[in-house]
């Protein structure tokens, strides 16, 4: 009997599984967010109504309530902040680098001050958990205002041999997936090289970027360098077509970057993409398996899986492929759905009901296609957007699964024998925006890192940022890079 | 005695070419006497001409940037043993500065990276850099001016850093590049690296756009014809560069690294530090 006892110990990890017995209290942020009732358009450093006096309700994807009211720019609405930020780019753009650069130090301070007031209102907007808008939003937020504003007086240091000018008014359309780091690490190279900027957040998304406004009003920067036009689908492209943006800079979905590519042709405009991704994390079977697990956790269930370059399809050895489901599965478990504002929230609330009806259907789609669903048994809430963590086994290439961006937090496990074998099933999509590389072999490592076609490479560790470097992808995951000097050199005109 | 005329013919995959719609028009020389029939590459010989470079470019990217450096070099080695020849098909002016721009390239190979990449200094504990790769395989549209200047200044920059490229030569003075293919077949370069057409601009510019396998485009191009170029990259979301219709080739303003940049992509590879 014993002797049975320590062989069961050694093939089985110890576990405490006490069902519903004790449940977690909440541990619920209760911080204001000093979210108004009504807001209004950012243009030429007023809050302005819409002249097209049409509003639309914002609703908090934890609970589906109305959560504020925001305004619908039209196209005479942007054109009142191109007007705006044009006037503003011929004093904006002469300002010497030094005195640029001080209004970006303020922004960054500003919301230094103010980041747990903003944390709570774009976890209350957004759905993320507040732990991930807490500890990486808003510090990577006001991380990027930082680097940049050191860079305003430096920018010959950018491009030896050359010098960097400022292209004008630059045009910007974000996603709802990280709103106020996206709207930071958009406006920050922009203004940090002269340029001023229309942006314009996601439609369900937009109270961070309005808040935000009344940063700029505290850190004095001049009216007009910066305009936020709020609205929808045809606001986007109001910003995108207006004739005197020299700019677009859009993060977002393959579908609309391929739309805004071809509606900029013929006009001279430049343009940046930042555009989708299905991220192949790829596990060899020497790879520390418990720090792998980790990181593909994070890697795909990081903000719902609401990540471009999220790690969703997982690429494993065989050897180990049944010990990393086991401890995937296992960890899968532990994960806390539920309440954004809960502290202990791993997974929140899917961002919309259209993103979670999407979802559903890609996932409907793995069944149907013959994958094996892998779910927790957990509890979801009755009001707001849900969605629980998914592994699915058993996935081919062909599978829609395997091949389309599902922006949720959804994983598809895939097996190779060989090096060649995952650079081949890695490569083989249309787009290229990061990968994952998990072993214990250095030269690995870095040979796959040099023949993976992605912007973003992270070997033993997933989803990493930080303004000093380049993020971006390859082939129809987008073009130009944000971050670091690549990124500010796609601000500029060198000459 | 008869002299033996030559039968022009496009340089694809490391062999000379008829076009395989066997369409050609007519070269004059400026007095209008008939010189040569070139031909009036199509469709097909874009798509074959892709997939030439297809083959030859991974090869290529993985040589060694000195490696590459040398057979640059060794280019220029070969445009001047025949660089009267080529001074009769354009000018001395332009095949003197033709050479100086791919000496300038060929010292670019090892060096460009040291430029363009970097190593951020992240505030996690990471090792953090960013490298340049060539973007795969680039469609180039010459201009009708400078016919061996410009149409090398558009290949140096997209060869020098591994990709492959397939150009098409201008088609008033379409000889310089007929007779650059038969330098380039005798340099050291892996045929299919540079793969040189002649024909019609209009008609091949739906298919340099939309090709998916053409991962960028550059040309001197305005009006409907960038338009057409643009319109057609959004499909696959290929990187367009335009050049300005006023470009001066021979302007040192050309010979940059920055150049280099625009058929690069940039790769950032982090790594925790620590045990």
């Amino acid at each position: 009997m014993p002797a049975r006892k320590s062989a069961r110990s050694k093939t089985q990890a110890r576990e405490l599984l006490f069902g519903d017995l004790w449940e977690f209290d909440p541990a619920p942020e209760s911080a204001p967010a000093h979210i108004d009732d009504r807001y209004r358009l950012f243009i030429n450093g007023k809050h302005v109504a819409p002249k097209s006096r049409t509003y639309f309700d914002s609703i908090s994807p934890r609970d589906g309530k109305k959560l504020t009211e925001i305004p619908m720019a039209n196209a005479a609405d942007v054109d009142a902040a191109y007007t705006a930020a044009t006037k503003a780019f011929r004093s904006w753009s002469k300002l010497p680098g030094a005195e640029r650069g001080k209004y970006l130090f303020r922004i960054a301070r500003l919301l230094q001050d103010r980041s747990r007031e903003f944390a709570v209102a774009e976890t209350l907007d957004g759905g993320k958990p507040i732990k991930e808008s807490r500890d990486f939003d808003l510090p990577m937020a006001a991380a990027h205002f930082f680097y940049h504003a050191g860079w305003a007086d430096k920018l010959q240091y950018a491009a030896p041999g050359r010098t960097l000018a400022p292209l004008g008014v630059i045009g910007q359309v974000i996603p709802w997936n990280f709103p106020l780091l996206m709207l930071a690490w958009k406006i920050a190279p922009a203004l940090a090289t002269g340029n001023t900027v229309v942006i314009k957040p996601a439609e369900t998304t937009s109270v961070t970027a309005l808040k935000f406004a009344t940063i700029l009003e505290q850190a004095g920067l001049p009216p007009g360098v910066v305009n936020i036009v709020t609205g929808a689908g045809e606001t986007g492209a109001a910003v995108v077509n207006h004739p005197t943006a020299a700019k677009i800079a859009f993060t977002g979905s393959t579908e609309v970057g391929k739309i805004i590519q071809r509606s900029l042709a013929g006009t001279g405009k430049k343009l940046t993409l930042e555009l989708g991704g299905k991220a192949a994390n790829i596990v060899f079977d020497d790879a520390p398996l418990d720090q792998a697990v980790e990181g593909i956790i994070n890697g795909i269930f990081f903000n719902q899986g609401h990540v471009c370059c999220a790690g969703s399809r997982l690429l494993v050895q065989e050897g180990v492929e049944k010990e990393l489901v086991t401890r995937l599965k296992r960890r899968l478990a532990t994960l806390r759905v539920g309440d954004p504002m809960d502290k202990n929230t791993d997974i929140g609330a899917i961002n919309s009901a259209e993103q979670l009806a999407r979802i559903k259907e890609l996932v409907r789609s793995g069944v149907d296609e013959g994958a094996t669903i892998h779910q927790p048994s957990c509890k979801l809430p009755h009001n707001g957007f849900y969605f629980a963590p998914t592994l699915f086994t058993g996935v081919a290439q062909s599978h829609r699964i395997a091949r389309e961006e599902i922006f949720g937090p959804v994983l598809s496990i895939l097996t190779f024998r060989t090096p060649d074998e995952a650079i081949e099933k890695a490569n083989n999509t249309c787009y290229g925006l990061s990968a994952g590389v998990w072993t214990d072999k250095g030269s690995k490592i870095l040979k796959m890192a040099s023949t993976l076609k992605a912007g973003v490479v992270w070997a033993n560790t997933y989803n990493k940022f930080d303004p000093s470097s380049p993020f971006g992808g390859y082939k129809e995951s987008g073009f130009g890079r944000e971050g670091g000097k690549h990124g500010l050199l796609d601000y500029t005109k060198l000459t | 005695m008869l002299k033996i005329t030559k039968t022009p013919k496009c340089y694809v995959g490391g062999a000379f070419i008829r076009s395989e719609s066997g369409r050609v028009y007519e070269m004059r020389s400026s007095s209008g006497e008939f010189i040569a029939n070139i031909p009036l590459c199509s469709r097909k010989d874009l798509r074959n001409a892709v997939e030439a470079a297809a083959k030859a470019g991974p090869g290529w990217a993985k040589r060694s940037p000195y490696n590459r450096a040398q057979i640059l070099y060794r280019m220029a080695e070969m445009l001047e043993s025949r660089a009267d020849e080529m001074a009769a098909a354009t000018s001395e002016e332009e095949t003197r500065a033709t050479i100086d721009r791919i000496v300038h390239y060929a010292g670019w190979a090892d060096k460009y990276e040291q430029v363009l990449g970097s190593v951020n200094p992240v505030a996690s504990s990471h090792f953090n850099f960013t490298v340049t790769e060539p973007v795969g395989i680039v469609g180039l549209l010459a201009p009708e001016e400078a016919p061996l200047l410009a149409l090398m200044s558009l290949v140096l920059p997209a060869i020098v850093s591994g990709n492959a490229v397939v150009a098409l030569a201008s088609k008033s003075a379409p000889y310089p590049s007929i007779l650059l293919g038969e330098m380039l077949a005798v340099s050291d370069l892996p045929g299919g690296v540079v793969n040189l057409l002649t024909g019609d601009r209009a008609e091949l510019i739906p298919t340099f756009a939309t090709h998916e396998h053409l991962r960028a485009v550059a040309a001197t191009a305005t009006g409907k014809d960038a338009t057409e170029l643009q319109q057609g990259a959004a499909e696959s979301v290929k990187r367009v560069i335009l050049h300005r219709p006023d470009t001066d080739w021979f302007s040192g303003d050309l010979d940059s690294p920055y150049a280099i940049r625009d058929f690069t992509e940039a790769k950032t590879v982090w790594h925790p530090i620590g045990a």
